[in-house]
């Protein structure tokens, strides 16, 4: 017995356990080291076009009413600023609406198409098929259908965000190890169990990557659903801007549009960091090597 | 408390009857393009207390069998018995533990083993007790919230033994669940293995590649052939239960089964 007591104490390259809570102390500084790292070079990127901007309509190489000075695109968003946040508030409220409304119903069928082989022939294949739709000519028969309010933005969003939510869900909770499934079964589990304990929080890390893509979706579902017939929203704004050749608005509104994707973007991204830290792609450099080790 | 009462009489249902009974047992997978016999007319007794090694070359229906006595697979023909009752769908009196530790990602060491008492509905005070025993036992001791990719193979091995463990079953499977570990920490849990068996009396069935393992762990091992899996010959192992590695394997008795086995696994190829 003894012998055995010492071989437990064996197998080094295991971290001990000090080591570990200091590494999860650090992790806040790292998180910023990374992101620091992360952005230096895009925001390169973004100086050296901005500076080109500059120059270009400095110099008045391309006519001012085709491409305005970065200076007074500023000038119009701080302007207009109470009219622009109120457009904004609009487009940001279709999206977000119609994102959850995706994220929902695309997680629901799911489920169902995982769980149910009926669901999974008569649904995945319509599914599949009606991506080949394009959905922006669905529009026009939205603002019939629904007129010209908030409600054809949110559906357009919610019909185009939906398709990656319903394929990352499937594929993630198919993606469930045999073995947890064949374990549960010898523990006696409920389906429901199975569900809450083992296969979903299995599916979030491609379920969350869908996400992703799905928010970015749902900006251009609702700008389109009000391009095609609204009174309101950025994309009501960018159409009476190009109609009125008064690009600064156009600029303006389109830095707007872009803000509202990437501020989406970041807070799906921040989810995914507090749901599922123990995935591989939200962990530093160094816990995934230990990992092999 | 009926559900103790209930316990107890398949314990002593368990003394008189063998643990598992295999009969005359085939398991055929028929696919679209094939047949395939993975096991073909096994029979096996396996007592109380035992530990029976089977031991055959890859793809011999050796996890088919074990899935078999858990009734995850169901057998083509022939019938399973499993502490004097028939298998007809999956056990719950038997702890399962894979080549691969298949532990949830996302929760520590102890909440991944007391994941057997949750899917159960174990009393909490008494799941909790047992796991930080199992957790004593293994050596696991300061690693209770390490995740899994913060632990070497050999830790999430011990992890998923101890889950295999937590509601003290009368029977443990384990197919090859050291097979993908380095042979240093493979003996260790072999020695650890063995304890395991000796201070808790399980019957244990172990698939295996490993002839040493087969034989230092065992009290019997059954050798199967290449597929379809038979089984070829029975041998008792006649070593103490209790069992130092270093011993075990200069033993004469080691050496002549050991060389033995080993022209029986080239013969079936």
């Amino acid at each position: 017995m003894t012998t055995a007591q010492d071989d437990i104490k064996a197998p080094a390259a295991v971290p001990t356990a000090p080591e570990r809570t200091g590494r999860r102390g650090a992790r806040l500084g790292n998180q910023l080291a990374a992101f620091g790292s992360a952005v230096w070079r895009p925001l390169i990127v973004l100086a050296v076009i901005g500076l080109v901007w500059w120059f270009v309509t400095a110099r008045e190489m391309v006519e001012r009413y085709l491409v305005p000075t970065p200076g007074s695109v500023f000038e119009v968003m701080w302007e207009d600023r109470s009219m622009l946040a109120e457009h904004t508030y609009v487009t940001l409220y279709e999206t977000v609406i119609g994102f959850l409304l995706a994220a929902l119903i695309g997680i629901g069928s799911a489920v169902l198409i995982v769980y149910s082989k009926t669901a999974e022939r008569s649904l995945y294949p319509i599914i599949l098929f009606a991506q080949v739709i394009p959905k922006i000519a669905i529009a026009p028969i939205l603002i019939v259908w629904f007129g010209t309010g908030l409600s054809p933005k949110i559906i357009l969003a919610v019909l185009i965000a939906f398709f990656p939510v319903v394929v990352s869900g499937v594929a993630g909770l198919r993606d469930t190890d045999p073995e947890l499934l064949d374990l549960s079964a010898t523990m006696g589990a409920s389906r429901w169990s199975v569900f809450v304990k083992v296969r979903f929080p299995g599916a979030l890390p491609q379920l969350m990557a869908g996400l992703k893509v799905a928010v970015t979706l749902a900006v251009v579902g609702a700008v389109v659903g009000e391009f095609v017939g609204a009174s309101e929203g950025l994309g009501y704004i960018l159409l009476l801007a190009s109609g009125n050749l008064n690009s600064a608005l156009l600029f303006a509104d389109l830095i707007l549009m872009s803000a509202i994707g990437v501020v989406l973007f970041v807070v799906i991204e921040v989810a995914e960091s507090l749901l599922i830290p123990w995935h591989a792609s939200r962990r530093e450099g160094s816990s995934v090597t230990m990992a092999t080790t | 408390m009926p559900q103790l009462e209930k316990k107890k009489a398949a314990a002593t249902d368990a003394a008189a009857t063998a643990s598992i009974d295999i009969r005359d047992v085939t398991c055929t997978f028929t696919t679209k393009r094939s047949r395939t016999t993975a096991v073909d007319g096994v029979s096996m007794r396996i007592e109380p207390g035992e530990f029976v090694s089977i031991l055959g070359p890859s793809g011999c229906g050796k996890s088919t069998l074990l899935k078999m006595i858990a009734g995850l697979v169901l057998p083509t023909t022939g019938q399973v018995g499993l502490l004097g009752r028939q298998v007809k769908g999956p056990q719950r009196n038997i702890g399962f533990a894979f080549q691969r530790a298949a532990l949830l990602q996302w929760r520590g060491a102890r909440k991944n083993i007391l994941l057997q008492a949750e899917m159960r509905g174990m009393d909490k005070r008494t799941a909790a007790r047992r796991a930080d025993e199992l957790i004593e036992l293994t050596g696991l001791a300061g690693f209770e919230d390490a995740l899994p990719h913060e632990l070497s193979g050999g830790m999430q091995q011990r992890v998923a033994l101890c889950r295999a463990l937590l509601h003290e079953p009368p029977v443990l499977l384990l197919d090859e669940p050291f097979g993908a570990l380095d042979a240093l920490t493979r003996e260790h849990l072999n020695v650890e293995l063995n304890r395991i068996w000796r201070e808790t009396g399980t019957t244990i069935v172990l698939v295996t590649h490993s002839i040493s393992e087969a034989i230092y762990l065992g009290t019997r091992v059954e050798v199967m052939s290449a597929r379809p899996g038979r089984i070829i010959e029975t041998m008792p192992v006649d070593l103490p239960r209790e069992r130092d590695y270093g011993k075990v394997m200069s033993a004469p008795e080691f050496e002549t089964l050991a060389a033995h086995i080993r022209t029986l696994l080239s013969g079936s190829h």
